[in-house]
């Protein structure tokens, strides 16, 4: 199969295309957690307490409102390879923690996967919508009509005060997590980062870097969303996390356009380095993939770099992950060897392109 | 969320990091982010001595009212229905089902305040089990319409509303 095949097949929509801002927002994800009425919650079921949960919710999809929401396909973790499983988790599709406690666990997936419902994690059920670009607001819609689907068939667990329940008290009431994921290298480089995450996590939003160790984030990713579930309606929630984000974008534009009116050579330099690199190296680790890649798609952004797709920051942060990359090679790899081969992807994956540099 | 190094101020730092291929998150205040150079050398080594659970059971330790209560009566409260005990869910984090939520709602109280903004749910209702919920929020409605006539002399429609209530109220059992 040519990487051209694998990458219509093997990527999520989300992955693929463009949305609103998507120069900086690469994601917006809302993940709701729902539980079934009089039964445990995973962490205390028995065998059979997990089959019940499983039958239930396998009706609940068969359900008419819900195939009006598309197609879906029922994926036991069981049934999934090791290496599978991992893909999974690397497309963000299912939790790690599914990936790990999979005995009970499932996954429905809608083909396009932009709605994948995780069932048997945490909670009986989280449901979870991504889409390209930033678009909370929909992705928060859609996730309550998957939700209004499902309840034609189950009774959720449901408080007069504290709301939907959920295993953790940190996601009782909405049991909404809204996040958005964004790229933000203008700010990194122009040394405002650290005070304006510290700023957005005063006003109850938490702030992630993505990838990386320590206080630094590989590739400049964060993932900023909400901690707070209850007592703020869903409306409440993503309205106040969509206004911090609009700043946060602003504030980028405004670091991206002083970078270039300020530094425009250094600023070149670094991106087109990074683009030969990436378009020749022989090894790449992927603390140096995301990096290199930041800076070529702030070089797509910026115009520096014509005729490069947008989205191969969010295709090849993926694709270069472990597990992708032995999927796509068909072997295991060892992590010597898969630095080798991710070099090979990513020079494969820049060919497909009309590349120019200036 | 507490920070996880002075257990003290409020974690608003987050940071997620990748140890043996594990990614972990560490959760720090402002001060302790910013002085955090050797203390984030500590999780480099070996497994990952954070976890979630163990910190969220930090904070329900603390939440004990200060040697006034005798911890053995309270930790042994417990689920009537899955037979969690308080002390479990301190250790875990983790409820045990649904109605671990009425069983512990005396503890629960301090605990949501300081994790959420609020103790009362004020978001979605499903459409079947929220059949109450959405009923008595009509019913708050109502009575504050109702106040709202009468302090504006409108009578007549104050006697509608009325009706409205107690047909409400009757459908409701209360
Ligand atoms: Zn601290
Ligand atoms: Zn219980």
């Amino acid at each position: 199969m040519s990487l051209g095949d694998f990458l219509q097949r093997a990527t999520s929509r989300w992955m693929k295309e463009g949305g609103p801002e998507d120069d900086i927002i690469l994601t917006s994800r809302i993940r709701v957690a729902r539980n079934l009425q009089g039964m445990p919650f995973p962490i205390l079921q028995t065998d059979s307490h997990a089959h019940q949960v499983l039958e239930s919710i396998h009706t609940a999809v068969q359900h008419p409102s819900m195939q009006k929401l598309g197609n879906f396909e029922w994926i036991n973790c069981k049934d999934l390879s090791a290496i599978d499983r991992q893909v999974f988790v690397e497309k963000h599709l299912i939790s790690p923690d599914l990936a790990e406690s999979y005995k009970h666990g499932a996954v429905v997936l809608r083909e396009d996967e932009v709605i994948s419902i995780m069932i048997n994690e945490e909670d009986h059920l989280r449901i979870q919508v991504i889409m390209p670009g930033f678009r909370l607001q929909d992705a928060w819609q859609l996730a309550s009509s998957v939700d209004d689907a499902l309840e034609q068939n189950v009774m959720y667990a449901f408080h007069d005060r504290f709301g939907y329940l959920t295993a953790c008290p940190t996601n009782v009431g909405t049991g909404i997590r809204a996040s958005v994921m964004m790229h933000l290298p203008g700010l990194v480089l122009s040394g405002n980062i650290q005070r304006l995450l510290n700023a957005v996590s005063h006003v109850g939003l938490a702030v992630r870097g993505i990838y990386g160790e320590g206080t630094e984030s590989y590739g400049n990713l964060f993932q900023v969303s909400n901690q707070i579930t209850l007592g703020e309606t869903e409306e409440e929630i993503i309205g106040n996390l969509s206004s911090v984000v609009q700043q946060l974008i602003d504030h980028e534009r405004a670091a991206r356009k002083m970078l270039l009116q300020q530094n425009r050579e250094a600023l070149e330099d670094r991106i087109c380095r990074s683009f030969g690199i990436l378009a020749y190296a022989r090894r790449m680790d992927s603390k140096e993939t995301l990096e290199r890649l930041s800076d070529v798609r702030l070089g797509i952004d910026l115009g520096i770099l014509k005729g490069v797709s947008a989205g191969i920051l969010k295709e090849l942060m993926v694709m270069t992950q472990p597990a992708f990359l032995q999927k796509y090679f068909h072997e295991d790899l060892s992590p010597g060897e898969r630095d080798v081969r991710r070099a090979a992807l990513i020079r494969e994956r820049l060919r497909l392109d009309d590349s120019e540099v200036r | 969320m507490l920070c996880q190094k002075c257990h003290e101020r409020q974690a608003n730092v987050h940071v997620n990091q990748i140890i043996n291929g594990k990614l972990s998150a560490l959760h720090l205040c402002e001060q302790c982010a910013k002085e955090s150079g050797d203390f984030l050398t500590q999780f480099t080594g070996g497994q990952n001595p954070f976890d979630f659970h163990q910190l969220l059971s930090g904070l329900l330790n603390m939440e004990s009212p200060t040697g006034v209560s005798s911890p053995s009566v309270s930790t042994q409260v417990q689920c009537q229905n899955c037979g969690m005990t308080y002390a479990q869910f301190s250790k875990v984090g983790r409820f045990g089902c649904p109605e671990c939520y009425d069983n512990f709602e005396q503890r629960l109280e301090p605990l949501l305040r300081r994790i959420q903004s609020n103790t009362m749910h004020t978001g979605k209702v499903p459409n079947k089990s929220g059949e109450r919920v959405k009923m008595r929020k009509t019913l708050e409605t109502l009575r504050r319409e109702l106040q709202q006539a009468i302090a504006a002399e409108q009578f007549e429609q104050a006697a509608q509303l009325r009706d409205k209530i107690r047909a409400l109220e009757s459908q409701m059992g209360e």
